[in-house]
């Protein structure tokens, strides 16, 4: 086996990054098998039968039905341990980041984290994005995760697999943390990640009552409203709006961005959009680097007669 | 209650960052230093996490070389009862594997109920060294912790997860739990806070003394990215920022 991918249940179905995952170990090259763990792991193993992977591992045992780092880790190492693969990759979500490093300790093999390209060697952003890195090992193997949108789900090969299970090992005492119901705080019926058109807010809005204007452009245009970080913590927008590294990952055909400065954290949840229009005050702004079209000037200003051309 | 907090000292977001001859890192001599922003939320929960138990001792740790100390000291100035400094001379390690067990081999025997770090470092943002030590050291882990309580000789902890999902999990203690930056509000150190941390304690391990082991990660090639996008940047009046946003809109995205 070349390349094992750690795939990842998102409440009964293949995370997203799981597939991007896929799609970049298909570019890597050599022989991909995934890797399935819990009570869904048959289902989401189903999933993947129309694509051009060796096989799908599915483990499912009683201590990691669902998710807990201590068993996820102690099952992944055992799998790698079988089955030796030369490289295991995951996407880099939050669930990778919490036990995947403890992977990397207990089989002493290095974890590069976050990767953005496969192209001239293992590539991730360092300082706040503001310089890229190529990281390297000089050991056989090795542990990737990839970025979000750092490979498109879309360009998965096709073909057929099936799915073998594996036997693991527990021991009830290797579960230590006891893990309770994962909920929601506040739940809206708001749908940011199929939506066709989104305005977000940043903290360039300067005060919760501005933020109403990106409600009212997103009414006229038939827009979803979504915000960076900054502005939930500060309490103007529901959490559930938040799009980043915390919240969602989002890639509607416009992406109309108010007043967000592009810090990393919030691009890696927006970059697969189609068309990001963006407006800042501030003409270095980060998130005009990724943006299709960059309007330079005051959000408070442009908005309001936006929205009147708009309507009339 | 003894908590250790794994503090990191990187660029500031303000400083310069020029490359090194080698193009393998940036030339520190032309940068300016701060405290890993996210650690300071750890340092923040340690200290609150003490002031709550009413008794216990937080132990700042930090590697690099001796720039370093100003940081333990900061951490030391907010409140913390001494510092603990892996040096480094030359070029920093950049491989979270063989950081971590530094980290380790000189933590292990102080026995730490509690091991805080901050949710990723602003330089290479690797994010796994509190993991890893965790695992290394024998300890449960939880990493993005919103909130904490320690209920007797565990420590249950509201983990943040994707889109809006939390979930509480409960570790015995020992742990290494990794803080979600915004969780708490940071203290600035005092005056006295400053005075006092000069006659508090920073122990120091050499190199020598805590690196086993070759580093089997590191970094190749830094540069400066090139986006490949192209961008239409739109200056001028408000008036001419509409009917161009407009226009856009009905041709160029089809959206009205």
């Amino acid at each position: 086996m070349d390349i094992l991918v750690v795939l990842e249940d998102n409440r009964g179905t293949l995370h997203r990054m799981s597939k991007e995952a896929i799609a970049g170990a298909q570019q890597i090259g050599g022989s991909v098998s995934a890797l399935a763990i819990g009570a869904n792991a048959d289902a989401l193993a189903t999933e993947l039968f129309t694509l051009d992977l060796t096989e799908v591992i599915t483990v499912n045992h009683e201590l990691v039905s669902s998710y807990n780092a201590d068993g996820y880790a102690e099952v992944v190492r055992q799998v790698i341990d079988s089955e030796s693969p030369k490289t295991v990759i995951a996407g880099h979500s939050y669930q990778t980041r919490d036990f995947m490093p403890r992977v990397s300790a207990k089989l002493d093999i290095p974890f590069i984290p976050d990767i953005i390209s496969i192209e001239g060697g293992y590539t991730k952003q360092v300082l706040n994005a503001k310089l890229n890195a190529t990281v390297n090992t000089n050991v056989d193997q090795i542990i990737l995760s990839f970025q979000s949108a750092a490979f498109s789900d879309e360009s998965v090969v096709s073909g057929s697999c099936s799915a073998r299970s594996f036997e693991v090992n527990l021991d009830p005492s290797l579960v230590r943390a006891e893990s309770e119901e994962p909920f929601q705080e506040s739940t809206g019926d708001v749908d940011l990640e199929s939506a066709e058109l989104i305005v977000s807010v940043g903290r360039g809005m300067e005060k919760e009552e501005n933020v109403s204007l990106a409600f009212d452009l997103a009414k006229v245009l038939g827009a979803e409203v979504s915000a960076s970080r900054p502005v939930v913590d500060s309490g103007w927008v529901e959490p559930f709006r938040q799009v980043g590294s915390s919240g969602h990952n989002v890639a509607p055909k416009l992406y109309f961005s108010l007043g967000i400065s592009g810090a990393i954290q919030h691009v890696v949840g927006m970059k697969g959009s189609k068309n990001i229009l963006a407006i800042n005050k501030d003409p270095e702004a980060p998130i005009f680097e990724i943006a299709d079209y960059a309007v330079v000037g005051d959000v408070l200003e442009i908005v309001p007669k936006l929205i009147e051309a708009l309507q009339s | 209650m003894k908590i250790a907090v794994l503090v990191k000292q990187v660029p500031s977001s303000e400083s310069m960052l020029p490359l090194s001859s080698d193009q393998t890192w940036i030339d520190e001599g032309q940068v300016s230093f701060v405290m890993n922003p996210p650690d300071s939320f750890a340092i923040e929960e340690a200290l609150l996490l003490r002031e709550k138990i009413g008794e216990g001792e937080v132990v700042i740790v930090s590697m690099g070389p001796e720039r370093v100390k100003k940081t333990i000291k900061e951490g030391l100035a907010k409140g913390a009862d001494r510092g603990i400094h892996l040096e480094e001379e030359g070029k920093i390690e950049t491989d979270p594997l063989s950081n971590s067990k530094s980290f380790s081999s000189v933590l292990k025997e102080e026995n730490f109920d509690l091991i805080l770090t901050g949710l990723q470092s602003d330089d290479t943002g690797m994010g796994q060294t509190g993991v890893l030590l965790g695992e290394l050291l024998g300890m449960s882990t939880a990493t993005l912790a919103m909130e904490t309580e320690v209920q007797g000789d565990s420590i249950r902890v509201k983990r943040e997860l994707e889109s809006g999902w939390f979930q509480w999990v409960k570790l015995p203690l020992p742990a290494s739990i990794s803080i979600q930056s915004g969780l708490n509000t940071p203290r600035y150190p005092s005056l006295k806070g400053i005075m006092g941390a000069k006659r508090k304690e920073i122990k120091c391990v050499s190199s020598a003394e805590h690196r086993s082991g070759a580093q089997t990660q590191f970094m190749e090639k830094v540069f400066v990215p090139q986006t490949s996008k192209q961008t239409e940047v739109i200056e001028g009046d408000a008036d001419t920022a509409v009917a161009r946003i407009i226009e856009i809109l009905k041709s160029d995205i089809k959206v009205l």
